[in-house]
């Protein structure tokens, strides 16, 4: 079967078997492969994708049902070679070690600014809670996201922990 | 993990839909698809045909009729946990579906998917079955009301026939003096993950006494149930911590608990109890 769909400001289509998961179509036939297969069973959130601007799993979710869909990967965030906000925070503030979970924290981090620009920590925690993380601990996970939230609200990021020790 | 092949039917209205699943005994219904995918996955379930019904017209909605408030298939967990009417005429289920699976769970899932998945550690059936729900169930034939209280039959079997679909839950609108909430543990600590136990409550307050309760426990026996021991241990009490301490002691009266990989029988009858008072004391105070 065809589906069409938008990624990342593109229209796409592609041929897809009815079982094809969203995931693959997005790696598999249009190469897209920053979005990650994890845990594989909806827990991990590391293929989460914003989907009509909220975060979802595309690996629990068929191409079939995102025909006619407004999709933004992890590829679709940096503009003009800027990194976003959000990927910049996760570099200031080290948000990753391994980065297997990296692009799905990442977008459900995106989505999170989106609905809740001025989130406290607690939200952001309950935020990320469908994004394992084996590696940090999520505490600069969190740091990362504090970082974002402050620079798209045009405030200037607290300094980094170690900055101040 | 790919599902098995099976032929995907995309029907632009209900009758199309029901049409399809009379047509086919092997057909599952795919709404958020956050339970029905990841058994196909794991080859739990292989169905022959998908019939997605995410694409028909009317059933994206939460609506007002006046004297109850109805939850169609397609609204989402995190549409139910944000809606002001489930907030003030079913505060238990805006609550539990606030705390179903994930951010990205709740914005695919549905409220109605929960109900007809009917996992034993859901926590939105304990509300549905606290709020007095009924289930509006639809096939070719027509469509008829099942009371929540006789919806869920078994582990993972509601009673819904294999040729109809859950359009709607209506849940009876309420007044001052009533109110209701929903406690739980999860799996993973606080309110994330499935229940390891939950409880939902709805009470009514008059002249200083509580004149109406409901009481449903999650997670705890083989499916979620409505505990008439506490509800009439809370009727005509006055509501005092030690009545509602006194009638939580029998959150698990007539359920044969089950233990599994998150606790022992004892861990899980204390913790049924520990959260229907807390879940009382909750609705109480909301009803006040």
């Amino acid at each position: 079967m065809k589906v069409s769909m938008s990624v990342n400001g593109r229209q796409v289509s592609g041929e897809a078997e009815p079982r094809t998961l969203l995931v693959h179509f997005l790696r598999e036939s249009l190469g897209l492969t920053g979005t990650h297969v994890g845990c594989e069973s909806s827990y991990c959130g590391a293929c989460t994708i914003s989907l009509d601007g909220k975060a979802v799993l595309s690996c629990t979710m068929l191409a079939a049902q995102a025909d006619g869909a407004d999709i933004t990967t992890v590829e679709g965030l940096a503009q003009d070679g800027e990194l976003h906000p959000v990927q910049e925070g996760f570099w200031e503030r080290h948000g990753l070690q391994c980065g297997f979970c990296t692009p799905g924290m990442i977008m459900s981090a995106v989505t999170l600014l989106e609905e809740n620009p001025e989130p406290s920590e607690e939200e952001i925690r309950r935020g990320i809670e469908g994004n394992l993380c084996r590696c940090t601990g999520y505490h600069n996970i969190v740091q990362a996201i504090e970082y974002a939230g402050a620079r798209m609200r045009g405030e200037e990021p607290a300094p980094a922990e170690w900055e101040n020790a | 993990m790919y599902p098995r092949p099976f032929e995907y039917v995309l029907p632009s209205g209900l009758d199309d839909a029901l049409d399809a699943l009379d047509a086919n005994p092997g057909a599952k219904v795919l709404a958020g698809g956050m339970s029905l995918l990841p058994m196909m996955k794991m080859r739990l379930l292989s169905p022959e045909m998908v019939v997605d019904i995410g694409r028909i017209a009317g059933l994206d909605q939460i609506t007002d009729n006046g004297d109850s408030i109805s939850i169609g298939a397609l609204v989402t967990h995190s549409e139910v946990a944000a809606s002001g009417l489930v907030g003030e005429h079913g505060a238990a289920l805006a609550t539990a579906a606030s705390w179903t699976g994930d951010r990205q769970v709740r914005n695919r899932g549905t409220c109605c998917g929960s109900m007809v998945h009917a996992d034993v550690a859901a926590d939105q059936p304990a509300a549905a079955l606290a709020l007095g729900a009924t289930m509006v169930a639809a096939s070719s034939s027509g469509t008829r009301e099942i009371a929540a209280a006789d919806f869920f039959v078994d582990t993972l079997m509601s009673a819904l026939e294999p040729n109809e679909i859950l359009t709607e839950i209506r849940i009876p609108k309420v007044g001052a003096g009533t109110g209701s909430a929903y406690d739980k543990l999860g799996r993973r600590g606080g309110h994330t993950d499935y229940a390891v136990a939950g409880v939902a409550v709805s009470v009514t307050r008059s002249n200083g006494s509580v004149s109406a309760a409901t009481v449903a426990v999650t997670g705890v026996g083989n499916r979620p149930v409505l505990v008439g021991e506490v509800a009439d241990a809370l009727v005509g009490s006055d509501g005092s911590d030690a009545a509602v301490e006194a009638a939580a002691a029998q959150a698990t009266c007539g359920i044969e608990v089950l233990e599994d990989l998150y606790g022992s029988v004892d861990y899980k009858t204390h913790l049924a109890q520990v959260f229907a008072a807390r879940a009382v004391k909750a609705a109480l105070a909301s009803a006040a």
